[in-house]
This record gives structure tokens, C-alpha cells and sequence, in this order.
């Protein structure tokens, strides 16, 4: 025991000490960050620019609106289209906009515009939006409505999907509960992605690690001190430790630095917000964020979190020790070595791929079987917890994923103790099935 | 050791190999490529188990606890590249059972020992090839093993090294440390070995003390330089001994059955040769291993 925890000090500690893990560690939350607040600062600092137009208006609806805060300014112009096109520069305007005639009660009315210089796809949609809005509404008042009668047309739907449950005597009980498919499906994207990265670069830097004692032969000294397995599940618990730190660190400068980011930049983000026409919030939009909000708060995350972190570390068990036996079956020459990895990246980018139609069907046999499949399990189960699985179903997948992963790790444990021993050549998987029943 | 076995498959790498380290002596290991040395080496560092047969270590049969008396210099030197090497010692010291305040002690020695004070803090790939030798060397003995396999020690020291290295073996065995010299450069064995074990195709082909068996492969040649043998027919047969070689001032003779020095003496100086010296010549433990392992071949 003594033995186990001074390996697992050192993979911990050698590492968590090494230049580029503090690096990566301390710079990718703020490229996180960046990579939400670049695109802000990018609007605020160019979308400065104006553009002033001319309007030749032959419909006569067109009231130029007066909002001073918009990019685009219109000015109606008497004069003939052929003559503004000509000269619309010397008047100092950007370029002309042409409405043509209004013809009874056609839906499609299509603008003109001429210019040097092409509008950018924002400015094309407030214009649209602009001109649209006038001309529904002189429809409207030609055609004898009031405004109010319009508005009280308009009907928004949502459906809120609320679950229902039956007692043992069959009768139906309201639980209360809302949930949203849209948030189920976003948290399973969410939970199956991280688990999928998690165990893809902390397996491929214990394969690594395994891969550099066996070339450099430090092994064999390490191994006549402790058994082989004392030092895998040294490696394979100090690298969850430093998969703990950066996660912790990262939780918390994320944290730290949005914190920081929206008080330098909140302000200035709500403004510019409210200046994009296209993203003004529509009471549309409210209702349905309350109904999100309704069910994040309505997810059972006493059930989903601690699922979630048992399916994490057994899947951890499983793919760190594969990627162990991996590690220690390649030869010395690590390119030829590549295609013996996929023996363990294959089952977990098969369970990527599954995500999608596992969150789409989540009630599907697929979706049962693989969740329950232990090599897919750490990714598919997780995926599927939002959408509350049977009981009997989580708990059989539980049973088999803490079962598989004892057994993967005993397994990979065979199979490392002869293959970093054996120098030259990579394995080929029957040998490396051999080794596993070899004797000591 | 007695009667270990060490099959893989159907192949036999260790059959039966049977024999007595003695405490405090450099011990040969030797044997051609795929002999099954370093399978034998890998059973007594309990790296892998025997099939069959029993050691024992200081008395006892070998155990789980036994790994921390046993220091092993593997032939493919190994260290954690990008660890430093006062960190990694004392690492790899903490294995064999030292704590950090011994570790630390025991460094402190050897450091001063061989004048590297200043490496503590190096990384292991900022250092020379022989200065990484120096550092193995030291991983190796630091836990003051009770017995002590050096697989090849000396390849890749420059000689002054080499000497140094030499010298900590020999001084080690004084101190009563058991050492297992595997090598295939015979002139080093005979340098350095007291016992020698040569293991051919996994079995012991022959065991002893050097000297012992050098006397036990002799075949009665001796060299005799002389200053003038005008006299002298060389080509004459005699009943004493056979000519081997004649270079001019100097004959290389192996003596007939039942004769002794004394007669070859006699008889030359009978003849009116001015013997110079006479000289016994045994074989050198090279000739002695190709001689026994074409024998085991054929």
C-alpha cells in the first residue's frame, strides 16, 4: 500500500509540476472565456459603422423611422431612380433603396438596392424588418382592422410536458413535474461529450506515460521493486488525481473570470444586445426561457449528478486500464503502434457517435441495450439520465459497468505485466489474449 | 538454487538450474544470447515466478519482501528521463522500503562519493550517457542490497568510469554483498569474478571457483622461452611432450600422459636448451566458454 501511494505522489506530482500542464491548465479557461467575449467585443468595436441611404419610395408607405441608435438612416428622395443611381454619392448617401408599387394583396414584395459597396447581411434584415413592419400595417388598416384586433390574433404555442405517474392499484398520481425535451437533450449531448473527452485525453496520456517507461526501460527496474499492477493502478490513480485538479481549477477560474468578464463587459454587452434587432427578446422568447429555466430547476440533479459521477469513474477504470494494456503491448517504434490504440479508442468513438440517436430515441432498444453495454455505458447512460430511464435499466447498467470495470482492470493488469517486458515488436491482439492467461 | 524451471509455452528458457552464490563474491553469470540469463535474473528479482525449483536468499526461500535486499542494474539502463536526479533517487529508493529521511542520508553519501553534488537538481536527459550510468549505479546500490545483479555494468562507460565503477563493485563485495555479474566480456570476468555459472539453452553448463576451473579445463600446455637450442632437434619426438607451437626463442609444448614438469625441464636441459621461463598456460575462461557451449551444441 505504502508502495501504491508513492507511485501515485509521483505520476501525480510529475505531472501537475510540468510546465505545459500549468499552461494548459491556466490558459484554457481564459481562451474559454475568450472565445465568448472576442465575438462581443468584436460587434461593439465595428458595428460603429453607419450607413445612410436613400429611399425611393413608390409604394408611399414608407415613414423613415427615427431611432437614433440604429446603424442604418433612410432619407426619402423625390427624384427618379435613374437619376439618384447617378448620383446618389454626391449627395452623400451609401447607396439607394427602391420600394416599388404596393399591388393589392400580394404576400412577396421585392426591394431594390444599388450601390457600390454590398450591405452586410444585418443591415439587409433590419431594412427588411423595417419595411415589412409598415407595409403589414397599412395592409392591415386598408383592410379595415384596428391594431388591437391584429394583436390579439397572434397566439404563441408551447408545450409544457409534465409527467404523470400511477400507484400500485394502478391510479394516477399528479407528480407536478415539468420537463423540457429540449434541456433533456441538451444536458445528454453535454454529459456524453464530456465523459467522451475526459476519457479519450486522460487515456491517451496514460498510454503515453506506460509507452515512454517501457522505451526508456525504466520499467524494469520500477517492477523489480513493486508488481507490475501496484504501478498501473498507481498511474491510473495518480492521472485521475491531476483529471480532479485541472477540473477543480478550471470550475474555478471559469467562474472567477466570467465573473470578471461580465462586469467589464456586461454594460456595454446589454446595450449592443439591444441594439441588434434580431435578437431583441420577444415575449415569445421569455415564456419559453421561463419554461427552461422551470425545468433546470425541475431536474432531478440529486439523481442525475451522482449517476453521472459513478458512470464517469467507472468508465475512467475501464478505458485508463485498456489504454494501460495498450500502452504496454506497443513496441518500440510508436508509429507503427498507432493501430493497436484503436483497440481501445474504437468502442468509445462508437459511443459518440450513438449519442445522437440515443438522445433522439431515448426509449429506444438501442438506446437500452447500449447504455447497458459496458463499454458504452460511461457515455450512454449519462446521455440518457435526463430523460429518466427505468430504474431496473440504470441500476442493471450500474451493475455491469462496476463489474466490467474490475474486470477490464484485472484483465489490462494481465496483460501489462508481460507486455512490458517483452522489448521490439508491438503485439498482435492474440498475443496480447495469450498473455492474459499466462501464468505469473 | 535448486533445480529452477522456467518454461514460456513450449520453450524451456530455465531447465533445472541448480547453484550456490556464495556471500561477499563477484559471480559470473555468463552464457551466449538466449541462454536464459536475464529469464533467470527476471526469477530471482521476483520479477516472474519459477515453475518449478526453490531459492533462497540469506537462508530463507524467496519472498514478496525480499525485492527490497536485492539491487538490479537491468542491461537496458532505464531512468525517468525528465526527472530530476535527486527526486528520482530518492523515488526509487522509497520503493525498496527507505524512507525519504534515509533516502536523503544515502544520497548524501554518494553524491559526495562520486562528486556529482551539483546534479541533484539536473534532469536525467541534461546528463551525459556515463553520468546516467553513474546515476543507475547508484539507484541500484542505494538501498545497501544484500545481494546485488549488474547485467553488463561496464557497457558504455568510458574507462575511467568503468574503473570506478570496478572499484565500488569490488569494495561492496568486501563489504559482504552477494554480486551477480552477467556479461558477455569475457576479459572482465576474469578481472572480476571469484565464481562463475555459465548457463547454456537454460541449463547451468558449468559452475565453480575461477581459478578451479581454469585448472579443471587445463590441458597441460606450458611455454617455455628459451635463449639458444642450437643443440636442439626440435622436430625429434619425445616421450614427454608434443610440440604445439614453435615461434623461435619460444615453444608452446603440451605434456604427454603421465609426465610432469619436471621432466620437460629435465629433458631440455639434458638437450643443453637455455631455458628462459616456463610458464603453465591455462585457458582463458573465453576459450573455456566457447569450448563448453560448441560442446552443448553438439
Amino acid at each position: 500500500m505504502d508502495k501504491l501511494w508513492l507511485i501515485i505522489q509521483r505520476e501525480y506530482l510529475t505531472r501537475v509540476k510540468k510546465k505545459s500542464f500549468i499552461l494548459i491548465t491556466l490558459l484554457s479557461p481564459i481562451l474559454f472565456v475568450a472565445l465568448f467575449t472576442i465575438p462581443v467585443l468584436v460587434t461593439i468595436f465595428s458595428g460603429k459603422e453607419k450607413k445612410s441611404l436613400l429611399v425611393s419610395d413608390d409604394s408611399g408607405i414608407f415613414v423613415p423611422p427615427t431611432d437614433a441608435s440604429a446603424n442604418v438612416s433612410f432619407a426619402l428622395a423625390k427624384e427618379e431612380l435613374p437619376v439618384l443611381k447617378r448620383n446618389y454619392k454626391t449627395m452623400g448617401y451609401d447607396g439607394v433603396l427602391h420600394i416599388p408599387a404596393v399591388q393589392g394583396k400580394t404576400g412577396k414584395l421585392q426591394l431594390s438596392y444599388f450601390s457600390e459597396k454590398q450591405l452586410s447581411l444585418s443591415v439587409v434584415s433590419y431594412i427588411e424588418r423595417q419595411v415589412a413592419e409598415q407595409v403589414e400595417a397599412k395592409k392591415i388598416k386598408d383592410a379595415g382592422y384596428s391594431e388591437e384586433v391584429m394583436e390579439s390574433f397572434k397566439t404563441d404555442i408551447g408545450i409544457e410536458q409534465e409527467e404523470l405517474a400511477f400507484n400500485e392499484k394502478g391510479e394516477l398520481v399528479e407528480t407536478g413535474k415539468k420537463s423540457s425535451a429540449e434541456l433533456a437533450t441538451a444536458i445528454g449531448f453535454f454529459a456524453g461529450f464530456i465523459i467522451y473527452i475526459v476519457l479519450i485525453f486522460y487515456g491517451a496520456m496514460i498510454m503515453r506515460s506506460v509507452m515512454e517507461e517501457k522505451t526508456s526501460r525504466i520499467v524494469e527496474v520500477i517492477i523489480s521493486s513493486v508488481k507490475p499492477f501496484q504501478l498501473m493502478m498507481g498511474k491510473i490513480i495518480g492521472v485521475s488525481a491531476v483529471g480532479i485538479t485541472q477540473m477543480l481549477i478550471w470550475m474555478v477560474m471559469t467562474f472567477a473570470l466570467t465573473q470578471v468578464a461580465t462586469a467589464f463587459l456586461g454594460a456595454d454587452a446589454m446595450t449592443m444586445q439591444s441594439n441588434m434587432p434580431m435578437q431583441q427578446p420577444t415575449p415569445e422568447m421569455a415564456s419559453q426561457a421561463g419554461v427552461v429555466f422551470e425545468a433546470i430547476t425541475n431536474q432531478n440533479w440529486a439523481y442525475i449528478l451522482p449517476l453521472f459521477l459513478f458512470f464517469f469513474i467507472g468508465g475512467y477504470f475501464i478505458y485508463a486500464s485498456l489504454f494501460a494494456a495498450v500502452g504496454a503491448s506497443m513496441g518500440d517504434d510508436m508509429g507503427e503502434s498507432q493501430s493497436l490504440s484503436l483497440v481501445a479508442m474504437a468502442p468509445i468513438i462508437l459511443s459518440v457517435i450513438l449519442i445522437s440517436p440515443v438522445v433522439e430515441n431515448p426509449n429506444s432498444s438501442l438506446a437500452r441495450w447500449m447504455s447497458i453495454f459496458p463499454l458504452s455505458s460511461p457515455v450512454l447512460m449519462p446521455a440518457r439520465l435526463a430523460f429518466e430511464p427505468p430504474l431496473w435499466e440504470v441500476l442493471l447498467s450500474m451493475v455491469v459497468l462496476a463489474g466490467s470495470s474490475v474486470f477490464f482492470v484485472w484483465l489490462s493488469g494481465r496483460i501489462y505485466r508481460v507486455g512490458v517486458l517483452l522489448y521490439g515488436k508491438k503485439a498482435t491482439l492474440k498475443e496480447m489474449v495469450k498473455w492474459t492467461f499466462s501464468k505469473e | 538454487m535448486q533445480g529452477v524451471v522456467k518454461t514460456y509455452g513450449s520453450f524451456t528458457a530455465v531447465d533445472h538450474v541448480s547453484f550456490d552464490i556464495p556471500k561477499g563474491v563477484v559471480f559470473g553469470m555468463l552464457g551466449p544470447n538466449g541462454a536464459g540469463k536475464t529469464s533467470l535474473i527476471r526469477i530471482i528479482t521476483n520479477i516472474t515466478k519459477a515453475d518449478a525449483g526453490q531459492i533462497w536468499l540469506d537462508g530463507e526461500p524467496l519472498n514478496s519482501r525480499h525485492p527490497e535486499q536485492i539491487g538490479y542494474m537491468p542491461e537496458e539502463r532505464g531512468l525517468y528521463k525528465k526527472m530530476k536526479v535527486g527526486e528520482q533517487l530518492t523515488y526509487l529508493a522509497r520503493l525498496k522500503g527507505l524512507t525519504a529521511a534515509q533516502a536523503r542520508q544515502e544520497l548524501g553519501f554518494w553524491f559526495k562519493r562520486f562528486d556529482i553534488g551539483t546534479w541533484w537538481d539536473k534532469k536525467v536527459d541534461e546528463l551525459s550517457k556515463g553520468m546516467q550510468q553513474k546515476v543507475q549505479f547508484i539507484a541500484t546500490v542505494l538501498h545497501k542490497p544484500k545481494l546485488l545483479i549488474l547485467d553488463e555494468p561496464f557497457s558504455g562507460l568510458d574507462p575511467i568510469n568503468a574503473n570506478l565503477i570496478e572499484a565500488e563493485i569490488r569494495e561492496l563485495a568486501q563489504q559482504g554483498t552477494s554480486i551477480i555479474f552477467s556479461t558477455h566480456r569475457m576479459e572482465q570476468v576474469e578481472e572480476m569474478c571469484d565464481h562463475i555459472v555459465l548457463i547454456n539453452k537454460g541449463k547451468n553448463v558449468l559452475e565453480g571457483r575461477v581459478a578451479e576451473v581454469k585448472q579443471r579445463f587445463k590441458e597441460n600446455l606450458f611455454r617455455i622461452e628459451y635463449g639458444n637450442a642450437q643443440a636442439f632437434d626440435l622436430d625429434a619426438t619425445n616421450p614427454i611432450f608434443n610440440i604445439k607451437k614453435n615461434e623461435g626463442q619460444a615453444l608452446t609444448v603440451q605434456l604427454a600422459e603421465g609426465a610432469a614438469t619436471n621432466d620437460v625441464l629435465g629433458y631440455l636441459i639434458n638437450n643443453g636448451v637455455e631455458v628462459r621461463s616456463f610458464n603453465e598456460l591455462l585457458p582463458s575462461i573465453n576459450d573455456i566458454f566457447i569450448r563448453r557451449v560448441g560442446e552443448t551444441i553438439s
